[in-house]
């Protein structure tokens, strides 16, 4: 025992590593980061690469169909100016035509098929159905951005000042939790209808139209609660995990205890439930447009067009059936892939 | 029951008061932030006749004394005044009226679900990665994935227009058959779902392999050790599951002319019938806020385990 106290260097030590020894320390693979890990689990998983594929395939085409597709969704075919309105083209099946398209046919010229008919208004109805998904995609969308952000600013000031603000805000989430949501949000939708139509008109907002901003504002005053909720756990159990302490203890600073620690733990939670909230909002806003309440005709939304398709059902059962479908499609794909992106990036989570 | 509970019930309860009476006061100033009013409708009316229907609906008087009024009278007496569009019945009558069908569509609805769901959510959760189950969990997601309105069109598309089984309209008993089942489906699958995850989480507890150990019989297991535990999740869900048939049933009533609640609600947004909105959305706004309260606080004596703070 006595080597310990001697100033005597053990030459010993200092011996090159043996090439057995160095092997200890050579890199089998590189080391992934925790979103290539995600990723790597993600793909993994085939039901959420399916879902994936469909969302992106319905949201591209959305947004690139309209753009090279020869009619609009607000353009009534039968009508021309000058000209009596032609009946010919209002409801036509499937792959049918017009009475001035049948004779451009006949005189050999090709004209673009109305793939699923068109409406009692005789407009194409393949167009409306592709922009009533733009528009509802759209709204799920940015309400989920605007819950996010609103979520996101209060939950974390909840999280980070504690004490009697937390307390505050914390009572209101609860009231505001507990709020039958579907009601208040048909009163505020019905009521904001009326009161912002003649507000906005003349502003650039206007041609967004009143019942999808009274969605937005709907959206922005009720649902961030959850949002908010989630992200306060969040932050207030990580503030207090071992590995943020022990980080602190080795020095690290905040700025890297929050870009190392608190964000990556964070991050895929807020992503994951605000992934969530997308069919959810779709889900209100096909909703409400049946019940009226959705965007201001022409402009069609999926559960506008379903809402539309009752009346004529018993002549024209697949216009209800085609938006169903589509709507079902994106809400089914959107779930489950939200799902699998919990998995991957989330293991804690997994039950 | 001890301290604690009671004090979580006296807490919950107080929640409740809070809820409602913020319901009641957004809906009050809410429906009065519209400009126009309501007399302001279709046909022009002169200014003393205006002046004397304002009198006589107590308009003409402040904001907020009306809304104490109006608080007053929801409180003492549950009258929510009467209806605009429908003249000489009050709204609470109209209410009541449309309650009776649809009480009875929310019900059956429910009962349907719970009873179908449960034992779908056991056998699924007992044959687990079987064929009958894997049939039962993508049926159920897709149920879960469309909206009512979707559902009950395609219902009516199917059985009403294509087969003419069961009638479309719902004014008759028969008629009531498809809505009852629109309403079903959607609580039903998630039943089956929420059973399903909560027997496999119980099937894997200790207590089961001991029971099994022991040498009780299969049938005791999963009907008395397995079956019973994993409802208590389940009983969260009746609150949700109420708001939704509550929800659900606007467009239902509509898409199958049923005269309950739903319908009436719906047609008085678009009548602009005030009185008769703010008196429904408070009604079901009550509705819902009991049920939610009751459902937490029955979870919380099923499990005093459970802690819900």
């Amino acid at each position: 025992m006595s080597r310990k106290f001697t100033m005597h260097v053990d030459m010993d030590d200092f011996i090159p590593a043996t090439e057995e020894e160095k092997a200890y320390i050579v890199q089998m693979r590189p080391s992934s980061t925790f979103f290539r890990d995600g990723m790597k689990r993600l793909l993994k998983n085939q039901v959420a690469t399916v879902s994936l594929i469909i969302i992106l395939v319905i949201t591209l085409g959305s947004i690139f169909i309209p753009m090279f597709w020869p009619y609009s969704y607000d353009n009534m075919l039968g009508v021309t100016q000058g000209k009596p309105v032609d009946a010919s083209y209002n409801n036509l099946a499937p792959f049918t035509y017009g009475r001035t398209e049948q004779k451009l046919i006949e005189s050999g010229e090709k004209v673009f098929p109305h793939i699923f008919g068109t409406d009692s208004a005789g407009r194409d109805y393949f167009i409306r159905v592709v922009y009533g998904t733009r528009i509802s995609l759209a709204v799920g969308f940015f309400a989920s951005i605007i819950v996010l952000i609103i979520g996101l600013t209060v939950g974390s000031i909840a999280g980070y000042c504690g004490g009697k603000v937390d307390l505050i805000i914390m009572r209101i989430v609860d009231i505001i939790y507990s709020l039958p949501d579907m009601l208040m949000v048909i009163l505020l939708a019905s009521v904001l209808k009326m009161t912002l139509g003649p507000a906005l008109a003349g502003t650039a907002l206007e041609k967004i139209g009143s019942n999808i901003i009274s969605l937005f504002i709907v959206f922005g005053v009720l649902y961030w609660v959850s949002m908010s909720r989630l992200i306060r756990g969040q932050i207030l159990s990580l503030r207090e995990q071992e590995y943020v302490l022990a980080s602190h203890a080795a020095g690290a600073r905040g700025s890297w205890i929050i870009r190392k620690h608190l964000l990556p733990n964070c991050i895929s939670v807020v992503i994951i439930s605000t992934a969530l909230q997308i069919p959810n909002a779709i889900f209100t806003e096909s909703y409400l447009s049946f019940l009226g309440l959705g965007v201001n005709a022409p402009m069609p939304s999926l559960g506008s067009l379903a809402s539309d398709a009752l009346n004529g059902l018993s002549s024209y059962p697949y216009r209800m059936v085609i938006p169903a479908v589509v709507i079902s499609l994106i809400v089914l794909s959107l779930n489950l892939f939200g799902d699998g992106l919990r998995d991957a990036f989330d293991p804690k989570l997994k039950t | 029951m001890n301290s604690r509970t009671l004090k979580y019930v006296l807490k919950r309860i107080l929640l409740a008061i809070v809820t409602v009476w913020v319901v009641i006061t957004v809906t009050f100033f809410v429906m009065h932030a519209v400009p126009g009013g309501p007399f302001m409708g279709e046909k022009a009316i002169s200014a003393a006749a205006q002046a004397s229907l304002e009198a006589k609906y107590g308009l003409d008087k402040p904001l907020i004394e009306q809304y104490f009024t109006y608080l007053k009278d929801i409180v003492t007496r549950f009258d929510f005044g009467p209806s605009l569009k429908q003249r000489g019945r009050m709204v609470i009558d109209i209410i009541a009226d449309g309650m009776k069908t649809s009480a009875k569509l929310g019900v059956i609805a429910a009962c349907l679900a719970a009873l179908c769901g449960i034992p779908l959510g056991a056998v699924a959760a007992l044959r687990r990665n079987k064929l009958i189950d894997k049939v039962i969990m993508v049926i159920t997601t897709a149920f879960v994935s469309m909206p009512s309105f979707i559902m009950g069109s395609l219902l009516l598309v199917f059985f009403a227009i294509r087969l003419a089984v069961l009638p479309a309209n719902g004014s008759t008993p028969a008629g009531l058959v498809l809505p009852i089942i629109t309403l079903a489906l959607y609580p039903m699958a998630y039943i089956t779902r929420l059973t399903r995850s909560s027997m496999l989480d119980v099937l894997g507890q200790d207590y089961i392999r001991t029971a099994k150990a022991k040498g009780v019989s299969g049938v005791k297991i999963i009907f008395g050790h397995a079956l019973k535990n994993s409802l208590i999740p389940v009983i969260t869900y009746f609150g949700p599951m109420l708001a939704y048939i509550v929800t659900g049933s606007l467009v239902v009533e509509q898409i199958f002319a049923v005269p309950g609640i739903g319908r009436a609600f719906v047609s008085s947004i678009t009548n602009r019938d005030y009185p008769m909105v703010m008196g429904t959305t408070i009604v079901l706004a009550v509705l819902i806020v009991v049920m939610n309260l009751l459902s937490d606080i029955l979870y919380k004596l099923v499990d005093p385990r459970i802690n819900l703070d």
